[in-house]
C-alpha cells in the first residue's frame, strides 16, 4: 500500500547527521518579533558561543528502523528548498539517502508510543514538558504516550546547543509540523485500508476515527507492520493558537514523578560499573603554570592512577575520598601567574582597555548634536555591573568511557554537540569517535556551555583504562567555570521641555551587545558596544548583556523622568509608542497599583520606620516584552534592602503552558534580586576571594518577596521563548524602588551587598 | 580510624565498610548509589544533601557516617511507600513546583522534617526553617506554597 505523494521506503538508509553551523544562532533575522520591531535585538551577541563546528563528520550510517523497530518516521528538515529538491514531494525513495540537514525527527512506533529526537536539553526550563505538549497537540496524542529523547549526540540530530531562547520559536514549531505530518501518515494509512476518503476521518487522543462507519484504529495498530518514512519541508500549516487544547493549558513537569522520588539520574548521579573517581589539581591563580611535580607519594596509594599531561594534573581512583587523598599527596610547584587587574581597577581597566565601539554592535541615527540642542535638560551617567556566578546547584559533572578507540561522556551541558566538538579536538578524534550523553541537569543560566568536566574526565578515564567520574565541587564551579561579563555603562541624554527624549547616547564598555537598542522613541541615538580583554574568563548568562543594558536604560529612564518632573511610567509611556511593552507596561502598572504607590519626590530617610517605594522598568529581548514592578522596604537602622513585593507583565506571544511559564518569570525574579543587591564575584591578581556559598550570596527563602505574574498572552503572535527575558526588568525596578524609598540613586551591580 | 559496616537506611539493613570520618553523602551516593540525595556544595551550605537521621534533618555532606551509624537514615528514595507519595512529594507535583528540581531532594527532607515537629507551620516558618537551602531556580514561593499544602493534608488525613 502507498500512499498518494508519499512515496514509502522500506528501508531508508539512515541520515547522515551532518552539522549545521548556524541554524539557531541565537540572533537571527527569522527571529525577528513581528515585523522587526528592533533592529538592535538583531545584533549579534558576543559572548554566545556561535562558532561554526570545524569538522563536518557524518554518522555511520544505520538501518534506521532497525534501531527505532517497525512504525512510522517523520523527519524536520531545516530547508525548506532543500527540503524540496531532496524529498520531492515531501517523501523520499527507498535508494534515496535521507536528506541531510535535519533538525529532529519523531517516531510512532507500532505500540503507539511516540518518541521525539531533538538536539536540544532540559536545564530546568521545561522545554521536555512544552515540547511534549508540542507534538501531543498536532499529533493528537497524549502527552503520556510522547518521550522525548533529547541532547545524545549519536541519537539526535545536531543542534548548536540550548540558549538564546530558540526552543520555543525554533524547535517547537518544527516538532510541530513533524506531528502533523505524521498524524496525516496515520490518517492516510486509515483511509487506505478503509477504503474511504482522507478528509473524512478524525484523529484525537492516538486513534483515527470514521465517524460514518465508526471504525477506528489506534496509532499503534496502524503503525504495525509498517517502515514508513518521511522528511518534510517544514511549511506545512500548524494548528492556530486559537484552536490549541493541549498547548496554551498548564501541564505539570513530566519528569516531576522522577525527580520527587529521587529516580531521575542527573549528569552527577550516573555511574558506570567498573568506574573511578577523578580529582583534578588546581594551579594557585588563572595563568599559572606547572613547574614541577612530585606525584611518587600519590602513586602509592593502591588503585590510583595520576595524570600529568602538560598543566594539566588529576587522579583516578576507587572512591572519591581516596582521590582527594591521592590529589593531596600530590606535591607540585606552580610559576607565578602573570600580573592580572583585580576587582578593585576592573571598571577603570575596562574604559582605558576598550577596542573601538563596533558599528555592529551599534547603531547611530540621527545627530546628537542636534538632539542635544533641542534639550532643554540634559543628564550623563555612568552604570556598572559586576561579574557574577551562575552558581547552578549541580556543578559540572562527567563521566567519561572509553570502548574501542571510541569516548562516551555522559555530562551536563547546554551544548551536547559543541562538548564532542571539544574532546574531538582535545583528543585528536573524529567526531563520529565521540558520543556525549546529557541527562537532564541541575542547571546552567548559560553557564554551561562548555566541557571542562568532560575533557577532563576523559582524560583520566583515558589513562585509567576504567571509565571515570569527575564531579566539580562548588569551590571549583566557582573559580573554573566562567562568569556572566562585568562592564561599564555609560550613558547621556537630553529631554525637552515636553518631557520628549531628544537624544540618547548609550556605550556599554565589556558587558555585551544584547539589547543595547532602545525600543522608545528617540530621533538621535548613537549606541555602542566597546568589547575589551576580560581578565576574568567570561560567558553567557541568562539573559546576558541585556540584564546589564536594562538596568543601565531604565534606570536612566528614572532618572530622566525625575529630571522632567515627570511620573516614571507616565514618562516611559510618553516616549514610547511600541504597542506590545506599552501594553505590559500599563498591566504591571495597573496590577501593582501603580497609581497609589508611585513614588513621591523629596523624599529621604526617615528616623525609626521603614523606608519604603515602589519602582517599575521595562524591556524587550528575545521576543519578550517585560514590565516589572517592585516595592522595597529599606530598614533605616541596617540600611538593609528587602524586596517586599513584585508584579511582572510578560508577553512571549502565545503562551504554550501558562503555569510553566509563570515559574520561570517568578525563579527570574527571585534570581535577579540576587545580581541586582548582593551577588558579586571577588577577584585579586587572578585568584577567586570568595568562592564558597558561605561568601557569594544567593537569593534565599527570607529574599523571596510575594511575586505576582501578569501572562499577556498574545495568541494571534507566535511563541517565543521566555527562560531568560523576564529576569531584565527586576534589577532597575528594585533600583527605581530604592531610590523612591531613600532618594538615593545606586548605579552598580549588585546595589546593595551590605545595604544601601 | 574506625570503620563502620552497616547503616539502616529507609528501613533496610546496609552492609559497608568505610571509615566513620567519611561523608555520609559520600557513602550514600557512591557506596550504595542512592544517588536521591544530592551534593551541591560539600559544606552544608546550601542544603542540598539533607537526609532524616533518627527523624531530623541533617546535611549529609558535612555529617560523618559515623554519626550515622545505628541511627535510621531516611532519604529521598525511601518516602515513597507502595507506589503512594509521600504528602509532601506530592504536594511539590501538585504546585508543580520543580524546574531543574536538583534541590527537591533537599528541600522535600527538610520539610518532612518540619511538619513531623511542627505539623502546621506558618509561611514564614516555613522559610526560616527552609531558610539554609538554595533554589537556584528560584521556586521559593512555590515550596512554601507546597509545604502549605502538604500540612493540610497531613491534617485532613489525621482528622
Amino acid at each position: 500500500m502507498r500512499l498518494p505523494n508519499q512515496p514509502i521506503a522500506n528501508h531508508p538508509p539512515t541520515p547522515s547527521l551532518t552539522r549545521r553551523g548556524n541554524e539557531d544562532l541565537v540572533l537571527t533575522k527569522e527571529g525577528c518579533p513581528e515585523g522587526g520591531v528592533v533592529l538592535a535585538s538583531l545584533e549579534p551577541e558576543r559572548y554566545e558561543v556561535n562558532a561554526r563546528p570545524t569538522y563536518h563528520f557524518g554518522m555511520p550510517r544505520r538501518d534506521f528502523f532497525k534501531v527505532l523497530g517497525g512504525g512510522i518516521a517523520v523527519f524536520c528538515l531545516l530547508d525548506r528548498t532543500l527540503g524540496a529538491q531532496e524529498a520531492g514531494r515531501g517523501g523520499f525513495r527507498r535508494d534515496q539517502a535521507l536528506p541531510q540537514e535535519i533538525s529532529a525527527w519523531l517516531h510512532v512506533n507500532e505500540n503507539g508510543e511516540v518518541t521525539v529526537y531533538t538536539g536540544k536539553v532540559e536545564v530546568g526550563q521545561d522545554i521536555r514538558t512544552s515540547l511534549t505538549q508540542a507534538v501531543a497537540e498536532e499529533l493528537s496524542v497524549a502527552p503520556g504516550s510522547i518521550h522525548l529523547l533529547m541532547g545524545d549526540t549519536d541519537r539526535v540530530p545536531f543542534d548548536m546547543g540550548t540558549f538564546g531562547s530558540r526552543t520555543t520559536p525554533t524547535m517547537s514549531p518544527q516538532l510541530r509540523r513533524a506531528s502533523a505530518a505524521a498524524r496525516e501518515v496515520l490518517i492516510g494509512l486509515a483511509a487506505e485500508a478503509w477504503k474511504v476518503d482522507q478528509a473524512k476521518l478524525v484523529a484525537a487522543n492516538g486513534i483515527v476515527t470514521d465517524p460514518e462507519s465508526r471504525r477506528s484504529a489506534s496509532y499503534g495498530e496502524l503503525a504495525k507492520g509498517r517502515e514508513l518514512a518521511k522528511a518534510i519541508p517544514a511549511e506545512d500549516p500548524l494548528t492556530p493558537a486559537a484552536q490549541w487544547k493541549v498547548m496554551g493549558k498548564p501541564l505539570g513537569k513530566v519528569t516531576g514523578r522522577d525527580i520527587v522520588t529521587g529516580r531521575h539520574r542527573y549528569p552527577s548521579d550516573i555511574k558506570l560499573p567498573g568506574m573511578l573517581y577523578g580529582k583534578v589539581l588546581r594551579p594557585p591563580a588563572f595563568g599559572a603554570t606547572l613547574s614541577s611535580l612530585d606525584a611518587h607519594k600519590a602513586e602509592q596509594i593502591p588503585g590510583v592512577t595520576v595524570v600529568h599531561d602538560g598543566n594539566f594534573v588529576g587522579v583516578a581512583a576507587p572512591s572519591a575520598r581516596v582521590a582527594e587523598s591521592a590529589l593531596a599527596a600530590l606535591s607540585a610547584t606552580w610559576n607565578s601567574a602573570p600580573r592580572q587587574p583585580s576587582g578593585a581597577e576592573i571598571f577603570q581597566y575596562f574604559k582605558k582597555n576598550a577596542q573601538p565601539g563596533e558599528e555592529r554592535n551599534g547603531h547611530a541615527i540621527g545627530s546628537i548634536e542636534k538632539g542635544l540642542a533641542e534639550a532643554s535638560q540634559r543628564l550623563e551617567q555612568t552604570y556598572t555591573v559586576s561579574y557574577i556566578a551562575h552558581a547552578p546547584l549541580e556543578p559540572r559533572a562527567a563521566v567519561a568511557e572509553w570502548k574501542d578507540g571510541k569516548l562516551t561522556v555522559w555530562t551536563g551541558t547546554q551544548r551536547p554537540f559543541g562538548v564532542r566538538g571539544e574532546l574531538a579536538e582535545a583528543f585528536h578524534l573524529p567526531e563520529d569517535h565521540v558520543r556525549v550523553v546529557m541527562p537532564d541537569m541541575g542547571s546552567g543560566y548559560g553557564g554551561k556551555h562548555t566541557g571542562e568536566a568532560a575533557a577532563e574526565a576523559a582524560r583520566l578515564a583515558q589513562a585509567a583504562g576504567r571509565p571515570v567520574k569527575l564531579t566539580w565541587t562548588r569551590e571549583e564551579e566557582f573559580t573554573w567555570a566562567y562568569f556572566r561579563p562585568a562592564g561599564v555603562i555609560e550613558v547621556s541624554a537630553g529631554v525637552a521641555s515636553d518631557g520628549s527624549i531628544t537624544a540618547w547616547e548609550f556605550h556599554n564598555y565589556n558587558s555585551g551587545a544584547a539589547a543595547i537598542g532602545t525600543l522608545y522613541n528617540i530621533p538621535n541615538q548613537r549606541i555602542q558596544f566597546h568589547p575589551v580583554n576580560s581578565p576574568l574568563r567570561q560567558g553567557s548568562y541568562r539573559s546576558l548583556a541585556a540584564t546589564a543594558n536594562h538596568f543601565a536604560r531604565e534606570s536612566f529612564m528614572d532618572e530622566l523622568a525625575h529630571l522632567a518632573h515627570m511620573d516614571p511610567l507616565e514618562f516611559r509611556l510618553k516616549n514610547l509608542t511600541d504597542t506590545r511593552l506599552r501594553a505590559a507596561l500599563e498591566a504591571a502598572g495597573e496590577k501593582f497599583g501603580w497609581e497609589q504607590n508611585k513614588p513621591q519626590p523629596g523624599r529621604g530617610f526617615a528616623k525609626g520606620r521603614t523606608l519604603r517605594g515602589c519602582g517599575i522598568a521595562g524591556g524587550f529581548d528575545k521576543g519578550g516584552y517585560v514590565a516589572t514592578c517592585a516595592e522595597v522596604a529599606v530598614d533605616p537602622a541596617t540600611r538593609q534592602v528587602r524586596v517586599v513585593r513584585v508584579v511582572t507583565a510578560f508577553d512571549c506571544g502565545a503562551v504554550v503552558n501558562p503555569d510553566g511559564l509563570r515559574n520561570q518569570i517568578e525563579g527570574a525574579n527571585n534570581m535577579g534580586i540576587g545580581g541586582a543587591l548582593f551577588e558579586a564575584i571577588q577577584f585579586e591578581n587572578g585568584r577567586i576571594l570568595n568562592p564558597h556559598f558561605a561568601q557569594y550570596r544567593v537569593p534565599r527563602f527570607s529574599d523571596a518577596p510575594a511575586i505576582e505574574v501578569v501572562l499577556i498572552d498574545r495568541r494571534d503572535v507566535p511563541s517565543a521563548g521566555a527562560g531568560e527575558t523576564p529576569i531584565v526588568g527586576i534589577a532597575p525596578a528594585i533600583g527605581n524602588a530604592i531610590f523612591a524609598a531613600t532618594g538615593k540613586r545606586l548605579r552598580a551591580l549588585p546595589m546593595a551587598p551590605k545595604g544601601v | 580510624m574506625a570503620r563502620v559496616t552497616e547503616l539502616l537506611i529507609n528501613g533496610v539493613k546496609y552492609s559497608v565498610d568505610v571509615d566513620a570520618g567519611a561523608s555520609l553523602l559520600s557513602v550514600l551516593r557512591d557506596d550504595l548509589d542512592l544517588t536521591g540525595s544530592k551534593y551541591g556544595c560539600g559544606e552544608g551550605q546550601c542544603g542540598a544533601c539533607t537526609v532524616l537521621l533518627a527523624g531530623a534533618p541533617r546535611r549529609s555532606c558535612i555529617t560523618p557516617v559515623g554519626d550515622a551509624a545505628r541511627k535510621p537514615i531516611t532519604t529521598m528514595e525511601g518516602l515513597e511507600k507502595d507506589g503512594q507519595l509521600h504528602p509532601v512529594q506530592q504536594a511539590f507535583l501538585d504546585e508543580d513546583v520543580m524546574q531543574c528540581g536538583y534541590c527537591t531532594s533537599g528541600m522535600i527532607m527538610t520539610a518532612v522534617g518540619l511538619l513531623k515537629v511542627h505539623p502546621d507551620p506558618t509561611d514564614q516558618e516555613i522559610a526560616r526553617y527552609l531558610e539554609g537551602h538554595i533554589c537556584r531556580c528560584g521556586t521559593y514561593q512555590r515550596i512554601i506554597a507546597a509545604v502549605r499544602r502538604a500540612a493540610k493534608s497531613m491534617q485532613e488525613v489525621r482528622s
